[in-house]
């Protein structure tokens, strides 16, 4: 059985059509790039992104400095090594200055010089460290906790949170066996549901925090680079002086799904900025705001209705989406997971079983296990995904679960 | 049995070329079996780098697999737990399995001859460090097989992410308390013998630099191994006994955690290089024909670096939010390193300087290390800017930045040292052409694999995942396919060390013409299975 | 004969280090399983590379003790023993230093980080005391403690520790003046010390457990507490085995007054378990 397991996580045969199937369209424009125009290089970044704090501008020139820096002592270094590689070469008729083996005068020298280069780099750096490190008088605060796998935002003084998962479809990035069924988007991995939004030239502080294992909120043309440790906060800050989108990624191994976790921030006019504020307000609530407890998080505010009555096909529909946003990493789409680290849901006792048990594991989760709470979720979100995997695959029982059910179970 | 004291036997009086006939049969090369038994530091050396050169393709296999994955964008081949567990084990196998058994293996081949003893002090206990590698390995490579699959959290076991494993978690860090038990007495071994076993005359000034290397790299695993064990032997009481070390709600901290970790992490990256540094200072020597350049000076620089590397290891941790103070000591510390490295770097240059230099393949593999490790020295020096490393860390900068500096510098140091000694230890000369095509292959993909890292690393890219945005896509493919010629470029190697020890031209005593440490200058190539049981007389 | 050189002893192939891995990888394998209730194997395997491990201690010591007692072991292979025991203890002090580190960083920097300011938002109410149980696990009553008080038993263990350490002392200065009763007797005096200690270490752990609520799971002070004391007991226990196997074979006549590094190595080894208790005393039990 372990055996069919990891055959299954190592599929050969998928990898040979891989590589057949790579877009050879892409590979030509690519050797086009290297050999051909120079100008085609603009489309390839060989740089830090484009900086948009004053932090990730200094930030940007520091690195521009040492590299200068570096790449002029490299020369000079290695033009030494290779003149005496061609000069005192043996095929030359070289003969070896044996007596040349020592010279204190020459060893100060070398120890010194670098020792004064490093104080010219250091002196710079110093001074962005203690800006980058001084997070007082923000104009806004937001507090950012992240989770396996996904960003949850909480504007403390506007009152509202919202969480902020990945959007790319499953069906763009595929699985070992079975290929993407749609092409990659130009956003591919890098596209959320909710942008996280701030106003420009505003100085915000971010209060990172994580509700399960490390990870990093990392947005380089931002400056921030910043891991969320569980139980601790910890602060950073940037000021976007450019209005535009920018997008980041999870900077610290986080578990199965760590490179599908990212983050897009949107800087918006001071305008723009109030009015989606009055929009979060209204679509994500009061009351979902900063806690200080550390309760799970809330749940999602948004679209609840827990009056609604669902029908068999409309709770399958609604949940299908959930059920993709939410668990097919771990139950794939198939419902068969993949075992013994993920059980199969398809099959499973729990799921063709009474409607508390499954409602249980949602809430609860399985502490220990990857199988974590989803009490996050809203009410019909919840409801929508029971029912929809109460009602697919080999799980036939017609059962459905309604809003209402996973209200009275909150209460418990 | 088999010994006698020196007061029955006059050591003088052996004769190695006829040991057979001795009552001693048990001891000299003999039925394969005598691996298991054996206590001559030869064999034991051998076992080592065999060991590790086996391992260095397997760890090498796993990343050719990352690579593969990484090909292109999407989801092809690796499932994502897979592929963070094949990252974790190919980290694993090659730092505690590839290269420092590689290194253990020369220094028990090389330090007995070099400094004139017969054998390690403790051939007993040598035998066992060898041995004890092998239920680790056992343990690691099982770990894929088990519900749960392999430890998937990145080498570095960072906690709670750790917390989470399962049993594959457990038998690795197990792995790691073995292998660090083998590390802790392989180095005991190596610092009594040099310390202890010199021949008369060899004081410590004079020992050649590989010694030196090696002296300094055994203290620092004497004290950063055990250092290791506490910390994941924390992690094993939080994941099973209930412990708080790294829990926030108990009033622990991952954090803290890592700052052990990394007291040791950061020490060990100079274990990993150190005894290259000392390979290398053999070779240029050699090949310049002119004694190596300051030799006092490469002595305290390497002490220095080690000293310096135990207050440097909060540069792996810029980003967990650690007060200015520290980030800023420890960037100041870290950028210090810079200058006794760069005495080094400086001094082989100079010992190459009106020297007579012949470009042989050991020679080839030095200057690719020197020019290379440099590189890989600056993007370290890069990343130890705070500001910049809080742009770069965790993304594949830093994953290009470590390959520079590990395999052109550890792996291209072994490279270099098995074909430089490899005339002594079989009495055979390698094929130059081969060694030569391994060299300039090597040289040509590592770049091609590693150098497209860095643009990724600066745009962006984090580390450690299986799939990415699309604008890394060219640059991920064009380090995918310089891995593969990489990899098989290695098979030539294995190719010509096979067929040297099969078929090679016989080599002489002293085969390079430049060479003057003592198992050059007073032993015969292949060196016979016992030497210098009579200390060699030195000037 | 060609097993030494100018005298120095060589060990012959043996077969014990290979039969040491073999229990490493039993007690490996064992030790996993155990720990994730994968029963029986686990115990079944742990106990196999236990009594595997036991053998050859037994067989590789008693090697060492024959070669060392037919007088094969000359001055240098001596010299190479005081290194390498000297080396090993350094190794041994910086495992002790990593334990030391954690109770150091939970107490300067984690606990207090988490009763801060910021942390508030997480952890409110959160009294940032030395001993805590930390911010969570201290909500609920039954999971109070109370600490050690460093005056009673743990004081006691101190003398005894100490004194212990003066009569090895002693037994060293009888050994080197051949005054074989007096050797036999501090080590007797030695040994009954150290199991004392541990008698009063196992009865505190229970008084801990039982009256002063404090477990290993009590939070980080728990932790830090019986992995400090834990490991320390568990050299203690070593040292005194060790001490137990020299003072028979002070009995049985091993050693000699110039030559019995056996015997200095575990005195060493004992000073070492000594010095780590007083800065257990200190940092674990006084300065709480
Ligand atoms: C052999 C291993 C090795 C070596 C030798 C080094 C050497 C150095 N390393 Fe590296 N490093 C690693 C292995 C190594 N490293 C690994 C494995 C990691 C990642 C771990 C992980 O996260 O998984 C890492 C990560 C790492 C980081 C953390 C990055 C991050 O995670 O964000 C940093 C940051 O400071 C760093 C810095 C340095 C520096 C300054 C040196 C210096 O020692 C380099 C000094 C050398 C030179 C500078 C070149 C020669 C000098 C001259 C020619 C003199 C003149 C020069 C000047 C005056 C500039 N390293
Ligand atoms: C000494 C150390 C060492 C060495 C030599 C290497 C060698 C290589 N490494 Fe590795 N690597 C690390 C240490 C090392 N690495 C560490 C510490 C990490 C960090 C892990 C972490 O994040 O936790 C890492 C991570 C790492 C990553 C990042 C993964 C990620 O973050 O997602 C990548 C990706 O490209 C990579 C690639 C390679 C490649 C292509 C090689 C090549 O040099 C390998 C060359 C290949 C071979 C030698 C194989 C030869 C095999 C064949 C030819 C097949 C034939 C097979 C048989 C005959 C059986 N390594
Ligand atoms: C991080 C991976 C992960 C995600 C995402 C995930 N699960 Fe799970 N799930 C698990 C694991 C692991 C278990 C097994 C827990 C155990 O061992 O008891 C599990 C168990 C279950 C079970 C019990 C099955 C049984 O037979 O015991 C149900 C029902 C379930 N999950 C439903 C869901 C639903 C619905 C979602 C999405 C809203 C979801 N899971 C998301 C990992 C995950
Ligand atoms: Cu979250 Cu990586
Ligand atoms: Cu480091």
């Amino acid at each position: 059985m372990q055996k069919a397991m990891n055959m299954k996580f190592l599929n050969i045969k998928a990898c040979c059509a891989a590589i057949k199937n790579y877009s050879l369209a892409r590979f030509s424009t690519l050797l086009l790039t290297i050999f051909g125009s120079t100008a085609a290089w603009a489309d390839y970044d060989v740089n830090i992104l484009p900086p948009v704090t004053p932090i990730s501008n200094q930030i940007y020139g520091l690195h521009m400095y040492i590299l200068y820096v570096c790449a002029v002592i490299f020369i000079i270094v290695f033009a030494m090594m290779f003149y005496s590689i061609f000069k005192f070469r043996k095929s030359a008729g070289a003969k070896p200055d044996v007596n040349f083996h020592e010279s204190t005068l020459i060893e100060i020298i070398w120890t010194i010089i670098p020792f004064i280069i490093l104080i010219a780099m250091a002196i710079p750096a110093t001074k962005t460290v203690l800006d980058m490190k001084d997070t007082s008088n923000p104009d806004l605060t937001i507090k950012v906790t992240a989770y396996q796998w996904g960003w949850r935002y909480d504007y403390s003084a506007e009152d509202f949170g919202f969480y902020s998962n990945l959007s790319t479809p499953w069906s763009q990035i595929g699985q070992p066996g079975s290929p993407a069924t749609e092409a990659k988007g130009k956003d591919y991995l890098l596209e959320v549901d909710n942008i996280v939004v701030v106003p420009v030239n505003k100085r915000v502080r971010l209060l990172v925090t994580s509700n399960d294992v490390i990870h990093g909120w990392y947005v380089p043309q931002l400056g921030v680079n910043q891991y969320g440790i569980p139980g601790f906060i910890k602060d950073a800050w940037f000021k976007a002086e450019k209005i535009g989108v920018y997008k980041g990624q999870c900077s610290q191994i986080c578990g199965k799904l760590h490179g599908y976790m990212p983050i897009t921030v949107e800087v918006k006019s001071e305008a723009d900025y109030a009015k989606w504020i009055k929009d979060g307000q209204a679509k994500w609530g009061k009351g979902a705001a900063l806690t200080a407890s550390n309760s799970a998080p809330k749940a999602d505010a948004a679209a609840e209705d827990s009056a609604k009555k669902f029908t068999l096909a409309e709770a399958k529909d609604h949940g299908e989406k959930v059920y993709a946003a939410n668990c097919v990493a771990c139950h794939q789409l198939t419902g068969k997971g993949m075992p013994p680290a993920f059980p199969a849901l398809s099959g499973s006792k729990v799921v063709q079983g009474p409607m508390d048990a499954q409602i249980g594991v949602l809430l609860n989760g399985r502490p220990g296990t990857a199988m974590q709470s989803f009490a996050r979720l809203n009410d019909t979100d919840l409801a929508a995904v029971i029912t929809y995997t109460k009602n697919s695959w080999d799980n036939n029982t017609g059962k459905i679960a309604q809003p209402s059910d996973i209200k009275a179970a909150r209460k418990i | 049995m088999a010994y006698t004291n020196s007061t029955t036997a006059p050591a003088s009086a052996h004769d190695h070329s006829h040991a057979d006939g001795h009552d001693h049969d048990d001891h000299g090369p003999g039925s394969w079996t005598r691996i298991f038994t054996t206590t001559n530091h030869k064999d034991i050396g051998s076992m080592y780098l065999w060991f590790s050169l086996f391992m260095f393709f397997v760890g090498g296999s796993m990343a050719l697999l990352m690579r593969l994955e990484l090909f292109q964008p999407g989801l092809q081949v690796l499932q994502p737990e897979l592929y963070n567990s094949l990252t974790t084990v190919h980290a694993l196998i090659m730092i505690f399995g590839a290269v420092m058994p590689a290194f253990t293996g020369f220094a028990n081949w090389l330090i007995p001859m070099q400094i004139g003893a017969a054998d390690m002090a403790f051939p007993r206990m040598n035998n066992w460090s060898f041995w004890l590698m092998i239920p680790a390995a056992i343990l690691l490579f099982a770990s894929f097989f088990v519900p749960g699959g392999a430890a998937a959290s990145g080498w570095t076991l960072y906690p709670p992410l750790s917390i989470q494993g399962g049993l594959g978690l457990d038998m690795t860090i197990l792995a790691i308390h073995i292998l660090g038990a083998s590390s802790i007495m392989g180095s005991i071994n190596i610092i009594t013998t040099l310390l202890n076993m010199r021949a008369p005359g060899m004081t410590l000034m004079k020992m050649p630099m590989f010694c030196w290397t090696w002296l300094i790299t055994a203290y620092l695993m004497i004290a950063v191994m055990p250092v290791l064990a506490g910390a994941i032997t924390m992690l094993l009481t939080d994941r099973h006994f209930g412990t708080s070390f790294f829990n926030a709600a108990g009033g622990g901290d991952p954090t803290m955690f890592m700052h052990i970790f990394w007291f040791f992490g950061h020490p060990e990256v100079y274990i990993l290089i150190l005894p290259a540094f000392g390979i290398v200072s053999q070779i240029i020597p050699t090949f310049a024909r002119k004694p190596l350049f300051g030799y006092a000076s490469m002595v305290y620089a390497t002490a220095s670096i080690a000293m310096l590397s135990f207050i440097v290891w909060g540069h792996h941790m810029f980003t967990v939010g650690m007060p200015a103070a520290g980030q800023l000591f420890f960037m100041y510390a870290t950028m210090l390193i810079a200058v006794p490295t760069g005495v080094k770097i400086f001094n082989w240059i100079a010992t190459m300087w009106r020297g007579s230099i012949s470009f042989e393949t050991p020679m080839l593999f030095c200057i690719g290390f020197l020019c290379m490790f440099t590189l890989g020295g600056f993007s370290g020096l890069v990343l130890s800017i705070v500001p910049v490393d809080i742009t770069l860390h965790n993304t594949y900068y830093v994953v290009a930045h470590f390959h520079y500096v590990l395999f052109p510098g550890a792996i291209w140091g072994l490279m270099a040292g098995v074909y430089f000694w490899l005339p002594k230890f079989t009495g055979r000369m390698y094929s130059e052409t081969l060694g030569k095509w391994h060299f300039w292959l090597s040289a040509i993909s590592f770049n091609i694999t590693f150098f497209p890292q860095h643009f990724l690393g600066l745009a962006g890219m984090p580390r450690r995942i299986p799939d990415y945005a699309l604008q890394f896509a060219e640059w991920n493919m064009i380090s995918s396919i310089g891995a593969f010629i990489l990899g098989f470029s290695q098979l030539l190697f294995v190719w010509n060390v096979v067929s040297c020890i099969r078929s090679g031209e016989k080599a002489k005593a002293k085969q390079w013409e430049g060479a003057d440490s003592l198992e050059w200058t007073h032993l015969p190539s292949p060196v016979p299975y016992h030497t210098f049981e009579t200390a060699p007389v030195l000037k | 004969m060609s097993a030494t050189t100018g005298g120095y002893y060589f060990a012959p192939p043996s077969k014990w280090p290979i039969v040491g891995s073999t229990a490493l990888l039993f007690m490996g394998v064992g030790g996993a399983m155990t720990m994730n209730q994968i029963q029986p194997y686990g115990w079944t395997s742990l106990s196999i590379g236990f009594v595997i491990l036991v053998y050859m201690l037994f067989g590789w010591f008693g090697q060492v003790i024959r070669e060392s007692e037919s007088g094969m072991y000359n001055p240098q292979v001596d010299a190479s023993f005081r290194w390498s025991m000297s080396w090993f203890i350094f190794s041994e002090i910086m495992f002790f230093a990593a334990f030391f580190g954690a109770l150091y960083y939970a107490r300067a920097f984690s606990v207090p980080w988490l009763g801060d300011l910021d942390n508030a938002l997480i952890w409110q109410g959160y009294d940032a005391k030395w001993p805590t149980l930390g911010p969570y696990i201290g909500q609920t009553a039954s999971n109070q403690f109370g600490a050690m008080s460093p005056w009673g038993i743990p004081l006691l263990n101190t003398v005894l520790l100490l004194s212990s350490g003066v009569t090895v002392t002693w037994a060293h200065h009888a050994m080197k003046a051949n005054h074989r009763g007096q050797l036999v007797m501090g080590l007797f005096l030695t040994v009954v010390l150290g199991f004392t200690f541990l008698g009063f270490q196992v009865y505190e752990y229970m008084h801990a457990y039982s009256e002063l609520n404090l477990k290993l799971t009590s939070g980080v002070f728990g932790s830090t507490f019986y992995m400090l004391t834990g490991f320390h007991g568990f050299h203690v226990t070593l040292g005194a085995v060790m001490l137990t196997v020299i003072m028979f074979r002070c009995m049985k006549g091993h050693f000699k007054p110039n030559q019995h590094f056996g015997f200095e190595a575990v005195s060493w080894y004992w000073h070492f378990v000594d010095v780590v208790w007083l800065g257990l005393f200190l940092f674990v039990y006084v300065l709480v």
